[in-house]
C-alpha cells in the first residue's frame, strides 16, 4: 500500500500510489464503524451508500461493493483517484476526529479496480425510448451524464472536439495520478452501452446549431478550458505556457516521449510554475518529470494552498520547491523566457472569499531564474458552442445560467460540469450531470421533475 | 479513420489532398481551417480547408517537416486517423464592391473559397498570386476560373510579372478604388504586402499560422497580437485585421521549436531509412 518512492517515480509516468492489496482493503474496510446516521454519505456528492460498499469489502465481496457503488457512480476507479476526499465523504467521517478516518476514497478505487480487472460489467440498458439525447463534450461531466442516458434507453450521441474522450481527464489530469487506460476502460463501457461517441466534432462548427437542435434534448458538458493568462509584461515571449498547453502536450499528445510522438515540448532546466491548484501541482510534477528543476510560485500561504493537500506533499516529496507568499509581476526575456521578476506579498484583511488578502510588499522586488514558465491561475467556460446558443442566460464568469436541475433557460438544453459550475471537480461535474440527465429523462417521458421528488 | 480520395504533387514540394471528412465539407466555409493527425504518434497540424466538393475537402499544404512529409507520401486508398473542423472563423465576405484576394506561395490554396464566396456576395473579385518560380506556382487556372481577373508574378520573372505580389497589389490599388483585401501566404510575405493598404486604409485581412495544438481556444498556443491586445489564433481568427497584427511576434513563436522540427525530422530519416516505416517507397 501507498506511494512508490519519490526518487523512483519522479523518473516515471507511472501511478504514484499503488493502491491496497485485498488485504489491506479488508482491513481497512474492518475499521468502520457503521454509523447509524453515516455523514460520510452526506459527505459524498454523489450520495454513494458508503457503509453498505465498505461492509461488503469486509466480507470480500467486492464485486458486491462495486455494484453498490455504481449505483450511484459509474466512474469509481476515477474517482476513488481523484476525488478530494479529505473535504469530502473522509472529511466528515467519525474516525477522523480521533485517529484517521476511513480510506474510503482507497477502498472505492480498490473495488473498482477489482471489478475491472476481475469481473467487468456492463450496466443493463432499459428498451429503446425512441429519444436522441446529445451530450456535447465527453469529460466527466458528460460521460456520467452519457451512462444515465443510455441506461435509460435514450440513444446518446456524444459530441467531442478533441481526438480522444475523456476530457481533463485525458488531457489534464498525468497518468501517474490518474492512468489513462482507468479512463479508457470506463468511456468503454459507454460504447458498449450503445453511445455513439463521435470523436473531431466540435460542436458548433463540425455539428450546427440546427443539427443540435433536432435531437430532443441537448446537454451541454464543455467544461472549463478556456485559459487564464496575468496580463503581466513579458508573456508572449517563446517559453510562456498556459498550463492547459503544457499538461495537454505531456498527456495527451505524449511530447514527453518527442521524438518517438512527434509533438515536441520544451523541457525547461529551470521552471517556474504559476498558481497554487490542482493544475498547478500537476504541472510542476510533470515538469519535475521532465527533468527540470521546478519552482512553484503562489501568491499567499501554505494553508491556503487550494489544491489536495495529499498532492501537495507528494509534489514537495518530488522536489518542487515552493515559494510562498509571492507572486511574479513581470517575465524576463528576449525573446523566450530567462527569468521572472517576484514580489513578496503580505497577507492582511479577509477578502470576499474569506480568505486573507494578499497585498504586495513595496519593493520588495526580486528575480528568479527560469527558461520556461507555466501558468496555472485558472480557466474558464470555453465561449466557442456556448455564444452561439441563442436564449441561454450566461452567469458573470461567462457560465451558462442553470437550474437545479441543469436546465439552462432555453427548452430542451441542459448543461453541467465546469461549464455550469466554473471550474470545480470531477465528483461535482458528476453529480450535476446525473441530476441533469434525470431531469431530462423525466422530460423526455413528459413526467413532472424537481419539486418534491427525490433524486 | 479518414480517407485519402486523391493525392498528387501540384508543384515542387506542394502537394494536394482530398480527404473524406464529411462533418468537416458540410459546414466548412471560406477562411476555416482543419486539424490533422495522421496516425498514433502523430502532430495535430492545422491546414486551410482549400476546397469542398460532397463530403470531400481539398488541403493543399507545404513538405517542409515530418508531418507534412508523411502527408505528401499518402496515396488514394490510405487514411489518416484524425480530421476534427471545420474551425476558426469565417471570412468576413460581404458586398463591398471591388476586392483583391493575394496569395504567396503555398498561401494561394486559401484563395479558392475566399474569392468565390466574395463573388457570390456580388463583388468584383481581383486575384493576385505569386512564388518564387513557375514551378512553384500553384492553382493558377482554377483561380482564373473564379476570379473576375487573375495577375501572376514571380520572384525571378519566369511567369508573369517579375516581382512580388506586392507591387501587382500597388498597381491595382492606383488604378481603381479597392474596397477590401486578403493576404494569405508567409508571415514575412504578409507583413510586407499588408503595409501596401496601410496608406490608404484600404480594409485588408492577413490568415496568422501561429503554432496549434488543439484549434478549439483550449491551450493558448496560438496566441497572438492584434491592436496590442492577445488574441487566439484558432478561435478570434485565423483572420485578423492587417494594419493590427504584430508580425514580429508571430515570427518569433513561429520559431520557438526550431530545434525540435529538425531533431523530429532526423529522427523521421533514420527511422525511415532503418525499417522503410513512415515513407512511401513508390
Ligand atoms: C490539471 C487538472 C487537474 C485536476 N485535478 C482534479 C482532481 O484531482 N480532482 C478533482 O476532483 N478535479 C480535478 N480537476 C478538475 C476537474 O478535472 C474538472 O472539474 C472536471 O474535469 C470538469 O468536468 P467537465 O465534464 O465539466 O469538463 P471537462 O473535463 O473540461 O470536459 C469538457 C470536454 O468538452 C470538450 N468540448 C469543449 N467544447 C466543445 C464543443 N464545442 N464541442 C465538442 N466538445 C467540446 C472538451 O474538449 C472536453 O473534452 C482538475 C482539473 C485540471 C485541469
Ligand atoms: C490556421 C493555419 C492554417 C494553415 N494552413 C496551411 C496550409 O493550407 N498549407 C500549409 O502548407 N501549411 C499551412 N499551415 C502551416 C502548417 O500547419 C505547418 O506547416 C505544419 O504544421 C508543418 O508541420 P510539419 O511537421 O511538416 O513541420 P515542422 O517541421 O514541424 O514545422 C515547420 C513549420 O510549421 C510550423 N508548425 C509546426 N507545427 C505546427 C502546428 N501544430 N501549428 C502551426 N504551425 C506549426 C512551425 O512553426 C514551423 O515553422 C497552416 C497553419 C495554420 C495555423
Ligand atoms: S465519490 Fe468521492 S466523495 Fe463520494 S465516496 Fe467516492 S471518494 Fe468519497
Ligand atoms: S490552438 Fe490551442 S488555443 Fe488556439
Amino acid at each position: 500500500m501507498g506511494d512508490r518512492p519519490a526518487s523512483v517515480r519522479i523518473h516515471d509516468f507511472l501511478e504514484v500510489d499503488t493502491g491496497l492489496t485485498p488485504d489491506e482493503a479488508v482491513i481497512e474496510a474492518e475499521r468502520c464503524i457503521q454509523c447509524k446516521k453515516p455523514g460520510c454519505v452526506k459527505g459524498c456528492p454523489v450520495g454513494i451508500d458508503i457503509p453498505a460498499f465498505i461492509a461488503a469489502v469486509a466480507q470480500k465481496d467486492f464485486v458486491g461493493a462495486a455494484a453498490i457503488i455504481k449505483e450511484e457512480n459509474l466512474l469509481p476507479a476515477i474517482c476513488g483517484r481523484v476525488c478530494p476526499q479529505e473535504v469530502q465523504c473522509e472529511g466528515v467521517c467519525i474516525l477522523g476526529v480521533k485517529e484517521q478516518p476511513v480510506r474510503i476514497g482507497a477502498l472505492e478505487r480498490f473495488v473498482a479496480d477489482w471489478e475491472r480487472e476481475h469481473a467487468p460489467k456492463i450496466p443493463a440498458v432499459a428498451e429503446p425510448t425512441g429519444y436522441r439525447v446529445a451530450v456535447v463534450g465527453s469529460g466527466p461531466a458528460g460521460l456520467a451524464a452519457s451512462f444515465e442516458l443510455a441506461k435509460r434507453g435514450h440513444q446518446v450521441t456524444m459530441f467531442e472536439s478533441l481526438h480522444a474522450p475523456g476530457g481533463v481527464l485525458m488531457y489534464g489530469i498525468p497518468a501517474f495520478r490518474l492512468p489513462k487506460d482507468v479512463v479508457q476502460a470506463e468511456v468503454d463501457q459507454l460504447r458498449e452501452m450503445g453511445v455513439d461517441i463521435r470523436c473531431n466534432h466540435l460542436a458548433g462548427a463540425s455539428v450546427s446549431m440546427e443539427e443540435l437542435d433536432h435531437f430532443d434534448a441537448v446537454l451541454v458538458a464543455t467544461g472549463a478550458g478556456l485559459p487564464f493568462f496575468m496580463g503581466i509584461p513579458g508573456e508572449q515571449l517563446s517559453g510562456v505556457y498556459s498550463a492547459n498547453e503544457f499538461l495537454t502536450r505531456v498527456n495527451l499528445m505524449h511530447a514527453n516521449r518527442f521524438p518517438v510522438y512527434d509533438t515536441p515540448i520544451k523541457r525547461g532546466r529551470r521552471v517556474v510554475v504559476v498558481g497554487g491548484g490542482n493544475v498547478a501541482m500537476d504541472s510542476a510534477r510533470v515538469a519535475r518529470r521532465m527533468g527540470a528543476k521546478v519552482t512553484l510560485v503562489y501568491r499567499r500561504r501554505a494553508e491556503d494552498l487550494p489544491a489536495r493537500k495529499a498532492e501537495v506533499e507528494r509534489a514537495a516529496e518530488e522536489g518542487v520547491k515552493f515559494l510562498l507568499c509571492t507572486n511574479p509581476v513581470r517575465i524576463l526575456g528576449d525573446q523566450s523566457v530567462s527569468g521572472v521578476e517576484c514580489v513578496r506579498m503580505e497577507m492582511c484583511d479577509l477578502d470576499q472569499s474569506g480568505r486573507p488578502e494578499a497585498v504586495p510588499v513595496e519593493g520588495s522586488a526580486f528575480t528568479i531564474e527560469a527558461d520556461l514558465l507555466v501558468q496555472a491561475i485558472g480557466q474558464g467556460p470555453n465561449p466557442l458552442l456556448i455564444r452561439r446558443l441563442s436564449g441561454v442566460a450566461y452567469g458573470r464568469k461567462g457560465n451558462l445560467v442553470v437550474d437545479e436541475n441543469g436546465k439552462t433557460t432555453r427548452e430542451r438544453y441542459y448543461a453541467a460540469g465546469d461549464v455550469a459550475t466554473g471550474a470545480a471537480t470531477v465528483i461535482l461535474a458528476m453529480g450535476g450531470a446525473k441530476q441533469a440527465a434525470l431531469a431530462i429523462d423525466a422530460m423526455l417521458r413528459g413526467e413532472p421533475f424537481g419539486e418534491g421528488k427525490e433524486e | 479513420m479518414y480517407r485519402v480520395e486523391e493525392a498528387k504533387a501540384l508543384a515542387e514540394r506542394v502537394y494536394q489532398v482530398w480527404v473524406r471528412a464529411p462533418q468537416v465539407a458540410r459546414h466548412a466555409r471560406a477562411g476555416q481551417f482543419l486539424i490533422v493527425r495522421i496516425d498514433e504518434r502523430g502532430e495535430r497540424i492545422p491546414l486551410t480547408i482549400s476546397a469542398v466538393q460532397g463530403d470531400l475537402v481539398r488541403i493543399i499544404f507545404m513538405a517542409v517537416g515530418k508531418t507534412t512529409r508523411q502527408l505528401a507520401a499518402l496515396e488514394e486508398g490510405d487514411h489518416v486517423l484524425d480530421i476534427a473542423g471545420p474551425l476558426g472563423r469565417p471570412s468576413e465576405i460581404q458586398n463591398d464592391g471591388r476586392v483583391i484576394v493575394v496569395g504567396g506561395g503555398v498561401g494561394i490554396a486559401s484563395l479558392p473559397l475566399i474569392a468565390r464566396e466574395a463573388r457570390s456576395a456580388g463583388n468584383y473579385v481581383i486575384g493576385i498570386i505569386g512564388a518564387r518560380n513557375a514551378d512553384f506556382l500553384i492553382l493558377e487556372d482554377e483561380l482564373a476560373g473564379i476570379c473576375d481577373e487573375l495577375h501572376v508574378a514571380t520572384d525571378d520573372g519566369s511567369r508573369g510579372h517579375h516581382g512580388f505580389p506586392a507591387d501587382l497589389l500597388k498597381q491595382e490599388i492606383s488604378r481603381h478604388k479597392i474596397d477590401c483585401v486578403w493576404i494569405i501566404g508567409p508571415a514575412i510575405m504578409m507583413k510586407v504586402t499588408s503595409n501596401v493598404t496601410r496608406p490608404a486604409g484600404i480594409k485588408t485581412f492577413v490568415s496568422l499560422n501561429p503554432v496549434m495544438v488543439d484549434g478549439t481556444g483550449m491551450c493558448g498556443s496560438c496566441r497572438v497580437s492584434v491592436g496590442g491586445e492577445t488574441r487566439f489564433a484558432c478561435v478570434d481568427g485565423p483572420e485578423f485585421d492587417a494594419h493590427l497584427v504584430d508580425f514580429e511576434l508571430l515570427m518569433q513563436r513561429q520559431r520557438y521549436y526550431l530545434e525540435e522540427e529538425k531533431e523530429s525530422m532526423e529522427h523521421y530519416h533514420e527511422h525511415a531509412c532503418r525499417c522503410g516505416e513512415g515513407t512511401h517507397h513508390g
